[in-house]
């Protein structure tokens, strides 16, 4: 539980400096200090045991379906990186009070800062690869805020953004090797993969996940060839470089290779890859680191090189070797730390990081000068110092191997290169800063910081000279827990200073003496670089997004023409290219049902709906000819209805029918009366024969059902409709009873696209012609004493009808929806025959209520079950006998039925009578609010 | 009877899809009320074509499938309120842009570019 909660703190501690944004900086920092300061209690109280070699557990189902579960465990690799993670942080914020100004806001830094922590902290003692994948993808998003945390400057944005492209890639590829390895596994869970181990190692898919974990791993530990992310994300404010590029984001990756390390590792492929991609990485790091001559170039080029050295020393994954890179963890996250800390107070100091300009602070800065030199002399490997000790170990694992061969050589001899680089560039951070000549021409007049900004530095360095003095009193206990997890080899942590004379003193003494030769001679160097043309990465990169946006551009410009017409047309042409395949597969169309015999009704009828549809098309332009004969479509579809056994439908399709034809007619009066020009003929050959098609095969397709036996669920629903949803009509009966919660839906969109209609005829402007197309004005009479007459004799008895449609549509063809469309038909012949005001002053309600209401009561009598004890929209009925009357029946059914009726009167009438009430004077104008 | 039934839905989508592929509004709110017409017909009849077999329990032997029934008839509900809400739509781009072309003005099937 206590390992839950040291994770969860920073998460949760995120939002406090936040809160206390408008409190002093002091506050901000103590409260930020003081949740990582418990996180680390808690982590230090559960060391021993973790020391003593049990592993703390917390689990938590989260997706188990997906083998997601929150489930962390704390081995003594966890507890290695926890440590630096919780202890350097903590250093870090004590440090970054002092170094950020006043005008940046430090509540955000903070914030960003402990969610990093946090995500960090999640991805070294996750104990399931998916959640160590989430808290890795936080660390990408996280770091991207505080790389970008001066979102004013420009190159902070891109160092940002790059960052987050390169590492979020690799993260991505990252996440398809876990699922590879988890696949493989059949579980996501460490414990279960390090079992299966030998099972991922020999199976076919062990090199695509090796490479797509290593993706992950060396782009987010800046791996040649991806490390040119890193040196653009110094744009961050000091405090941060200081600590993704020391303790935390870059060794991510370097974590992940040795926690993957039993799995993955001790292959061939493992070796080459991982060994060569290291080895290249600390060459080419600790050459450029040469040639920077901005103070934190110098550090974030030195840092590439010292992961690429970690890295080699994973790759060559003897027992050794292992605890070399574990070593070099530790050493490397105190002296990069402390170096990149002292950065950040010389330029904190003098307005500057350049080294040109920089020189002879040893006058003004002489305390920070010793904090440089220890842990300068620890990045180069003078011995007595911790780097010195790690390096050593390098050398001795270099000289032992002979994985390449008669090649084998080479290796020992490009590592010593490599540190006498190494030695060279860390003498210029010293030399170059504080010996030579006084500078004269900076920006600020130095002096020593507050030495609360030191003491982290301070701290930092001591731990650089103990561990380097004794290494087996500090440093044997937590290497020994953390390689009982990375090692599967028999090992023995024995750490000296002093092993004699041998081979891998000579190239550290090598080592030493190159480095200084460099430096003496680092002018003819310097020049010998500039005749190469050098390429820089950011450059690159930037060309590869832009031709990346361009190729998207241009295709989107071809795919997106802007013509609807086109669109539809690739649609259908790719639908039918889906379908075709499927209706090739079907050895015959008929499938042997037996046909039912052809009557004239059905002929003469069918011709009807042939014709009356072509001429729909045919028409088009003639735009009221072409609804009429969609409104004989329509009419003639209820019938179809009706002829097959289907009430329900032909009665709801006539109300619809004459519903919409109204609606479309009154558009039809907004609309343009005359179309300019016809399509092309091409055009029309196109269309033709494309509708034809499309029409082909769904004729076919329906040919096909309808040939074939059928195998319905309705069986139930004939049985159960008497006994438990106590009506005859099994369709009324299966809209608000078995499938309610459908309807409910249905009733739902109703009212939303009602809603919809009025608010897009807010506020509209139509077109609205004085006189028809050939400018013949309109009829001055507009509501014809005939049609007001009738239409009102009417509405009574079209009201009666639809009360006894609605009232017996449980049991006979009727319904809520059915008498809801009748209702409102007549109330709009009322609008049409006496126009809106006669309506308004009769009858002036809100159709919107109407609706709401509608949906409500629905809503409510569905509800009302759970005071039952029932299941959402269990219906109940029972039968009673009342006096004259006879039997009745209730049920609660009718209830729901009643807000479907409500509904379809509410939405249909905002749909029409809103828009025909365009032409008058209640025309909606701009709604108040 | 099924083959006549099949072949008034092919016609009735093939004349549907045709006004759909049309470039101004009008057409293509008659084309898609069309179209379900066609597409409702089409549910409708996967509970295969039965005469005289009304799904009201009654005296009578056998019923027609309920199901796709009561489908159809909230597709029919909501087939209405996608019309209005389309043809209002078409109102209102006129109301705007004084036109009721359904491409873009600069694409290549737009009325000034044939």
């Amino acid at each position: 539980m206590s390992l839950a909660i040291i994770v969860l703190i920073p998460f949760i501690a995120a939002v406090l400096p936040l809160l206390a944004r408008q409190r002093s900086r002091l506050m901000i920092t103590t409260l930020t200090a003081a949740a990582t300061a418990t996180s680390l209690a808690l982590l230090l109280a559960l060391a021993p045991a973790v020391l003593d070699g049990e592993i703390p557990q917390f689990f938590a189902a989260w997706l188990p379906s997906l083998g997601l579960d929150f489930s962390l465990r704390l081995d003594g690799l966890s507890l290695l990186f926890a440590t630096l993670i919780l202890g350097i942080g903590l250093l870090i914020i004590i440090y970054a009070h002092y170094y950020l100004s006043e005008n940046d806001d430090s509540g955000r830094f903070f914030a960003c800062m402990l969610l990093f922590m946090g995500s960090m902290l999640g991805i070294v003692t996750s104990d399931n690869l998916i959640l160590l994948w989430m808290f890795w993808e936080l660390t990408s998003i996280s770091s991207f805020l505080l790389i970008g945390y001066w979102f004013h400057q420009s190159n902070a944005r891109r160092g940002a953004r790059m960052a987050l492209a390169i590492t979020g890639a690799g993260g991505l590829a990252l996440l398809a090797g876990i699922l590879l390895i988890g696949n493989i596994a059949g579980s996501y869970q460490l414990e279960a993969i390090f079992a299966a181990a030998d099972e991922i190692r020999a199976h076919s898919l062990y090199l695509p996940a090796l490479l797509l974990v290593l993706l992950g791993a060396f782009t987010k530990s800046a791996q040649f060839p991806f490390q040119f992310w890193l040196p653009h994300a110094m744009a961050a404010p000091t405090p941060v470089s200081a600590y993704l590029h020391s303790a935390t984001m870059v060794k991510a990756g370097i974590f992940l290779m040795a926690r993957l390390y039993p799995v993955l590792g001790g292959t061939s492929e493992w070796f080459t890859i991982v060994t060569l991609t290291g080895l290249a990485t600390m060459l080419f790091g600790a050459y450029f680191a040469l040639f920077k001559t901005d103070l934190k170039g110098l550090l974030a080029f030195s840092t590439i090189s010292h992961l690429g050295l970690i890295t080699m020393l994973l790759g060559l994954g003897t027992a050794g070797a292992l605890l070399a890179a574990l070593f070099h963890i530790l050493n490397h996250a105190t002296f990069k730390a402390g170096l990149f800390m002292i950065a950040g107070i010389i330029d904190h100091e003098t307005g500057s990081r350049d080294l040109r300009k920089l020189s002879g602070l040893r006058k003004y800065l002489p305390f920070t000068m010793v904090l440089a030199v220890i842990t300068s002399a620890s990045m180069a490997g003078v011995p007595l110092f911790n780097g010195f000790l790690s390096k050593e170990m390098l050398f001795v694992e270099s000289t032992e191997q002979h994985l390449f061969g008669g090649l084998s050589w080479l290796v020992p001899v490009l590592a010593t290169i490599g540190a006498m680089l190494s030695v060279a560039y860390s003498i210029r951070f010293v030399h170059g800063v504080f010996f030579d000549k006084v500078a004269t021409n900076l920006p600020k007049q130095p002096h020593e910081p507050p030495l609360m900004m030191r003491a982290p530095v301070i701290l930092l360095s001591v731990l650089c000279v103990a561990v380097g003095i004794a290494p087996m009193v500090f440093a044997a206990d937590i290497l020994t827990a953390a390689m009982a997890v990375v090692s599967p080899y028999s090992f023995e942590v024995d750490i000296a200073i002093w092993h004699g004379f041998n081979l891998p003193l000579l190239m550290s003494a090598l080592a030493l003496i190159g480095g200084v030769a460099i430096y003496a001679n680092r002018d003819e160097l310097l020049s010998f670089n500039r005749q190469f043309d050098h390429h820089d990465a950011k450059d690159i990169f930037a060309r590869i997004v832009k031709a990346v946006t361009n190729t998207s551009d241009n295709l989107m410009n071809r795919i997106e023409t802007g013509s609807l017409q086109r669109y539809i047309a690739a649609m259908l042409g790719i639908t039918i290219i889906f379908v075709l395949p499927e209706l090739y597969d079907i050895a015959q169309l008929d499938g042997g049902r037996e046909h039912m015999p052809v009557n004239v009704v059905s002929i003469v009828g069918a011709i009807i709906v042939v014709l009356a549809a072509i001429g729909t098309a045919a028409f088009h332009h003639q735009r009221l000819t072409s609804l009429m004969m969609l409104s004989v479509v329509g009419l003639m579809v209820s019938l179809i209805f009706i002829h097959f056994s289907a009430p329900d439908l032909a009665m709801t399709q006539l109300v619809v029918e004459v519903v919409s034809i109204i609606l479309m007619i009154l558009a039809l009066f907004f609309m343009p009366q005359r179309i300019p020009k016809a399509s092309s003929g091409g055009r029309v050959a196109r269309d033709i024969l494309l509708a034809g098609f499309v029409g082909g095969i769904v004729g076919s397709l329906n040919y096909a059902i309808l040939t074939r036996p059928t195998n319905s669920i309705s069986e139930f629903f004939l049985a159960n409709s008497v006994p438990g949803g106590g009506g005859t009509n099994v369709v009324n009966v299966i809209l608000v009873d078995f499938r309610g919660f459908d309807t409910l839906g249905e009733i739902s969109v109703l009212a939303i696209a009602a809603a919809g209609i009025h608010k897009l005829l807010n506020n509209l402007r139509p077109f609205m012609p004085s006189s028809d197309v050939d400018g013949r004005p309109w009829h001055r009479v507009k509501h014809p004493l005939l049609v007001q007459t009738v239409s009102q004799a009417i509405l009574p008895l079209a009201l009666m009808v639809s009360v006894y449609i609605f009232l017996r549509g449980h049991n006979l063809p009727g319904g809520g929806f059915i008498a809801g469309l009748i209702t409102a038909a007549a109330m709009i012949l009322q609008y049409m025959a006496n126009g809106v005001d006669w309506v308004k002053h009769r009858f002036d309600y809100n159709y919107q209520t109407l609706a709401s209401v509608g949906v409500m009561i629905a809503l409510f009598t569905g509800l009302g079950s759970w005071f039952f004890g029932k299941n959402f929209l269990t219906s109940w009925f029972a039968h009673v006998h009342w006096p004259i009357v006879g039997e009745f029946e209730i049920a609660t059914a009718i209830l729901f039925d009643l807000g479907v009726y409500l509904t379809v009167i509410g939405a249909t009438l905002m749909i029409l009578a809103n828009f025909g009430q365009m032409t008058t004077r209640h025309r909606p104008r701009q709604e108040k609010h | 009877m099924e083959a006549l039934y099949a072949t008034t839905v092919g016609m009735l989508t093939a004349c549907s899809i045709y006004l759909i592929l049309r470039g101004r509004s009008f057409p293509i709110v008659i084309g898609i009320t069309m179209l379900s017409y066609a597409v409702n017909l089409f549910l409708f009849s996967t509970g295969r074509l039965v005469m005289n077999e009304l799904p009201i329990i009654g005296n009578q032997e056998s019923y027609t499938d309920p199901l796709p029934q009561a489908l159809v008839l909230t597709a029919i509900v909501i087939g209405f309120a996608m019309t209005a809400y389309s043809i209002i739509l078409a109102v209102r781009v006129r109301g705007e842009l004084g036109t009721d072309e359904v491409n873009e003005p600069n694409s290549s099937d737009a009325e000034g570019q044939r």
